[in-house]
């Protein structure tokens, strides 16, 4: 454990290696926790108590017979509702899988196992991962530990607040435009999105596929960089995932940060940003400063075009990769006389309002007559926005921004107004069209409690780099280990 | 308005989706709003962009990705019956579906 008494990924390992605690106990008590607790959050749809015990006892076996431990040996983990898992029930958070259990794991899943994770369950999210709020699950919102009248954000909305109600000590998320960093932002935790193709997305459930990522929430940058060491890498499942050799994480997060080149581009902070968060970033960015960044003035031009060019793309592709819940294969069936009709009563019924939306949303700019005016400007904008990056990497090491214009919203607050929704993601749309890292890390908290996420955008395949800044912060601020 | 409830009608019809008449007003204001933002995409000179329509980037030392396609190797498949487990309405090794053929 941790002076704040929550245990971490080598608190565990010390735990288990000095023979303090069993895996299975470890494992108990946090399924325990769950119990008593997670009615109060709903970050849990489904546990898995019968799989996390087998493999707490795998490891305990190991430990018996003094074999290495692995590099999650014992650490229990929460795994996002969108992400396969063999024989545990995955919803989406949708009533069209409300009864699915995949026959497959996730590559993501597979590695996690390996490396002796004990899977506590699956958490809540928006559904399909369509969402900024965890208001659009099919079972109910999530609410954020930190302020219970408040989102968690989403979509990753169970996964964020499983780590920060220490109802698991790492969790893997997923981020299409910001699913992982926005909640990892309004809860309060280092929250990670790796760069497009540095982690298999096999397994997954599709929703945009040019920008869904698989991710970690943690309690510390450590701990998210040891995770991301064991989920990257190739795999022959997934063509898109990147045959690059993967880092020690855990190594490069040591190294000190005096000489990078911070780029802090004025063009996410001006109108609609919050006061208090303006002010959290910038003192964050002084601290970076101190601790020998170099900070260099960008201008990112295409920045306040990227939610609108996003919006089309990833409904886009949604709308087609969704085409796949007809009734036929698996989930929900509505008995109809004719083929079309079972289609459309299935998907009628099935899906939820925000789903229903975007597949509408994205049927319409694929459509005949609309497709060169919406779809493909929007992947021309989306050139421009990747080129902000590309140009802005030429002159800095990394790029700052804040993760969200706001803290954590109320529940309820935005749940009628799509487009309001849609603006909260305006910082971290960008860096997913780009398809580059980024991490928020908790950078203080409003006077009222709420916390502040600063975000750290860095080049293609540089999760080092971005998690090298975050750590250096993260030990200046002395909030963990 | 753009979009009309018309709009709104084929879309569903495309989609496969059955609307009740309250969705079908929802939808027509909502997408509405929606693609009045999504016209800021209009401001931007794009004459001479090309549209990003591939993904996979190069790390910062210019190591490439996604160097070869892959050996086309035949693998088993031995999830069949799970699959096939999974389905609302199987007739082994079929899925079951309404007569699409009017005879």
């Amino acid at each position: 454990m941790n002076s704040t008494g929550r245990w971490t990924i080598s608190g565990i390992r010390d735990a288990l290696q000095t023979k303090k605690v069993s895996s299975r106990e470890i494992y108990s008590e946090f399924i325990a926790r769950i119990e008593k607790q997670n009615p109060q959050w709903n970050a849990y749809l489904t546990l898995s108590p019968e799989r996390g015990l087998a493999q707490a006892d795998r490891v305990d076996r190991a430990i018996a017979r003094g074999e290495p431990l692995p590099p999650l040996a014992g650490v229990p983990v929460a795994i996002k509702d969108v992400i396969s898992t063999k024989g545990v029930r995955t919803t989406c958070s949708s009533k069209i899988l409300e009864h699915y259990v995949p026959p497959y794991d996730a590559t993501a899943v597979e590695r996690l196992e390996k490396a002796g994770a004990l899977f506590l369950g699956k958490t809540n999210c928006d559904e399909f991962a369509m969402g900024g709020s965890n208001e659009n699950s099919a079972y109910g919102p999530v609410k954020n530990p930190v302020a219970p009248d408040r989102v968690p954000g989403g979509s990753s909305g169970g996964s964020a607040a499983a780590v920060a109600a220490d109802l698991a000590v790492v969790a893997l998320g997923t981020d299409t435009g910001g699913s992982i960093r926005q909640p990892g932002s309004y809860c309060g935790i280092p929250a990670l999105m790796p760069t497009y193709g540095r982690v298999s997305r096999y397994g997954l459930v599709a929703f945009a596929s040019s920008l869904d990522k698989i991710g970690p929430f943690a309690t510390n940058v450590s701990d998210a960089a040891t995770v991301l060491s064991v989920i990257a890498g190739h795999d022959s499942n997934d063509s898109t995932s990147a045959a690059l050799p993967v880092p020690d994480y855990s190594l490069a997060i040591g190294k000190s940060v005096e000489g990078l080149r911070i780029g802090v581009p004025e063009d996410y902070f001006g109108e609609g940003i919050d006061a208090e968060v303006k002010e959290k970033v910038e003192s964050a960015i002084a601290l970076l400063e101190k601790l020998g960044c170099r900070r260099i003035r960008l201008r990112m031009p295409h920045t306040d075009f990227a939610t609108a060019a996003y919006y089309i793309i990833a409904t886009a592709e949604a709308s087609s990769n969704l085409a796949r819940f007809d009734g036929v294969r698996y989930g929900l069936r509505v008995p109809a006389g004719t083929l079309g009709e079972m289609y459309r009563k299935t998907r009628g019924k099935g899906f939820g309002p925000e789903v229903k939306r975007r597949i509408m949303l994205g049927t319409y700019a694929l459509s005949s007559g609309y497709y060169d005016a919406y779809y493909l400007r929007a992947q021309k904008v989306r050139s421009l926005i990747a080129g902000d990056f590309s140009d802005a990497f030429q002159k800095v090491d990394a790029i700052i921004t804040p993760t969200a214009p706001t803290p954590a919203f109320k529940l309820g607050e935005k749940s009628n107004d799509p487009l309001q929704m849609y603006l909260a993601d305006i910082y971290t749309v960008t860096g997913s069209l780009a398809g580059v890292p980024g991490i928020s890390v908790p950078c203080g908290e409003t006077r009222a409690g709420l916390p502040v996420g600063m975000q750290i955008f860095g080049k293609h395949f540089d999760e080092a780099g971005v998690l090298q800044i975050a750590r250096a912060f993260e030990r200046a601020t002395g909030d963990a280990d | 308005m753009k979009i009309s409830r018309e709009d709104v009608l084929r879309v569903a019809e495309l989609a496969h989706l059955e609307l009740t008449p309250a969705e079908v007003d929802t939808y027509q204001a909502q997408l509405d709003q929606i693609l009045g933002y999504v016209d800021k995409l209009k401001e931007v000179d794009v004459a001479k962009v090309e549209p990003m329509s591939q993904v996979l980037f190069k790390s910062a030392g210019s190591q490439d990705a996604h160097p070869e396609l892959r050996e086309d190797v035949v693998h088993p498949c031995t999830m069949a019956e799970a699959i096939l487990a999974q389905a609302p309405d199987a007739a082994k090794p079929f899925f079951r579906v309404p007569r699409v053929i009017e005879r």
